[in-house]
């Protein structure tokens, strides 16, 4: 199990939250200016590194925030900011 | 090939069986072959027997980083269904499961294919729904769906006491899929791998695919192993779980996330379930194994993961969500888990297609692609023999996505 930090209530475990897929690139400043192949790819492809990932989880069962980590999709610790390792 | 039959055995008991000839030869590692598949799991071996046996091609060497059939055909729960929703995954899923009734003669290898209906234990109304809205689309296509009552339910499941009418989610309606089977996982690798044997395909363990190789021409030239460089003129893919760590090295981005689904065996016990139970309201279905084992299967690890151990939340609550239909469970031992990494595609619908590279082919975004292991193999064959996509595998090209014409699945897994 996961334990992520929450910004309110410190560290908790993952059951307290809902996983909210992966954080979402920024919108392009204008799509129009983009080729199709790069508008679909904005779309529908998410990273899906052997290694970090930017996702997002919902606090629901706690304070209801949501908190945006970094995990390692292998050894699914969760990195700092700073990318350090916190078990 | 040595063909297996009652006699056979009698003859090399009679020599003391010490005249059996292994499945499939270990030939040395040629540096070019005509086409080269990545992964020893069921698509890949399946693929590599049609492209023989229907093609004619038979200048193909399977590449295996592990062991053969050690992967997601080892790491599943052998159910077999063709109970989906939409006009493009029905038809496709009717093959597999006539494939699959004949696959213990066609390929002279016993599969231990039993035939048993999927019972759904429907538990809310939007369910029942969904559920009988599926019933009428499958009608169209020949597969099976019938709603049953809940005395019936509980008559043919006497292990479900749970959910009765005063629990918080009551057992409000049953669908029976006579479609359904259990075979044996392994042999389904095993007899597709001596299968392509036979045709001369080659098989090589322990040769991990590091990266593809691309021509001065843009077409796929080949791949660089762990055993040094092997050339091909064509190189498809069936590696669940790591496809895009593949295509990425030739910065080939496609609409994949991998994820972890768990599985669990209890202790055998004595026959208890004789059909394949699936409870989608709660997120759990199981089935007994012919040593008495219950196979039980859950929801996913909800975030990406290419891990295949299992998390124990995940574990939990698939058991407690069981313990509510099957309380008398609560008693039985639990023996091993597992989990595997498979990938979901943006639409969760599985992808067979060409790619941007020529002579590059993937079948991914399997979700409970065991199932789909003869009919994958028999049109992923097609395409790579072809280079076009087999009618049933039309609607899963990677061109769907292009379009933003998206093939979205309610029966892709059975727990949800």
């Amino acid at each position: 199990m996961l334990k992520i930090t929450c910004p309110f209530c410190g560290p908790r475990n993952e059951s307290e939250f809902v996983h909210g897929g992966p954080e979402k690139p920024r919108r392009p400043e204008d799509p129009a200016a983009l080729s199709d192949t790069d508008w679909i790819d904005h779309l529908t492809v998410p990273d899906n590194p052997m290694g970090p990932v930017r996702e997002k989880w919902w606090h629901l069962r706690g304070c209801g925030q949501w908190v945006t980590i970094t995990r390692d999709t292998v050894s699914h610790d969760i990195l700092d900011e700073d990318g350090h390792d916190r078990r | 090939m040595q063909r297996y039959s009652v006699f056979s055995l009698a003859r090399n008991a009679l020599t003391h069986h010490r005249d059996w000839q292994p499945a499939w030869r270990s030939p040395p590692l040629k540096d070019a072959y005509d086409v080269v598949i990545v992964g020893a799991g069921g698509h890949g071996l399946a693929a590599a027997y049609y492209l023989a046996k229907n093609h004619g091609i038979t200048d193909v060497a399977v590449l295996e980083k592990g062991w053969l059939g050690g992967g997601n055909v080892a790491r599943n729960t052998v159910t077999i269904r063709s109970n989906y929703m939409r006009d493009e995954s029905i038809p496709f899923y009717v093959k597999t499961v006539a494939l699959f009734d004949g696959l213990t003669k066609d390929l002279n290898y016993n599969l231990m294919y039993s035939k048993r209906s999927m019972i759904d234990v429907v538990q809310t109304y939007p369910k029942l729904r969904e559920i009988k809205r599926r019933m009428l689309h499958m009608d169209l296509y020949g597969s099976t769906y019938e709603p049953i009552t809940v005395s019936e339910l509980r008559q043919r499941i006497p292990a479900l006491t749970g959910g009765g009418t005063d629990s918080r989610l009551p057992i409000i309606a049953g669908m029976v899929h006579t479609d359904a089977a259990v075979c044996r996982h392994d042999a389904v690798a095993w007899g597709y791998a001596r299968g392509a044997d036979a045709y001369g395909v080659e098989m090589h363990q322990n040769t991990a695919v590091k990266s593809l190789l691309r021509g001065s021409d843009g077409r796929i030239a080949g791949v660089e192993t762990n055993r040094g460089t092997v050339k091909a003129r064509k190189v498809a893919l069936a590696v669940s779980g790591h496809t895009t760590s593949l295509t990425e090295t030739l910065g080939l981005r496609l609409p994949l996330k991998t994820f972890n689904l768990t599985a669990f065996v209890s202790e055998p016990v004595k026959p208890l379930i004789d059909v394949v139970v699936n409870c989608p309201d709660i997120g759990v279905y199981l089935s007994q194994s012919d040593r008495g084992e219950l196979v039980i299967g859950g929801a996913p690890d909800p975030g990406q993961s290419f891990r295949r151990d299992i998390k124990q939340n995940v574990f939990e609550d698939a058991v407690a969500a069981m313990l509510e239909l099957f309380p008398a469970f609560k008693r039985l031992k639990l023996m091993r888990q597992w989990g595997g990494s498979l990938e979901i595609a943006h639409d969760a619908t599985p992808i067979v297609s060409r790619t941007a590279v020529p002579g590059l082919y993937i079948t991914a975004g399997w979700w409970g692609g065991f199932k789909a292991i003869p009919a994958g193999g028999f049109t992923l064959a097609h395409l790579v023999a072809k280079d076009e996509a087999h009618p049933l595998t039309e609607p899963f090209s990677l061109e769907r996505f292009r379009h933003l014409d998206f093939v979205l699945e309610s029966g892709t897994t059975t727990a949800r």
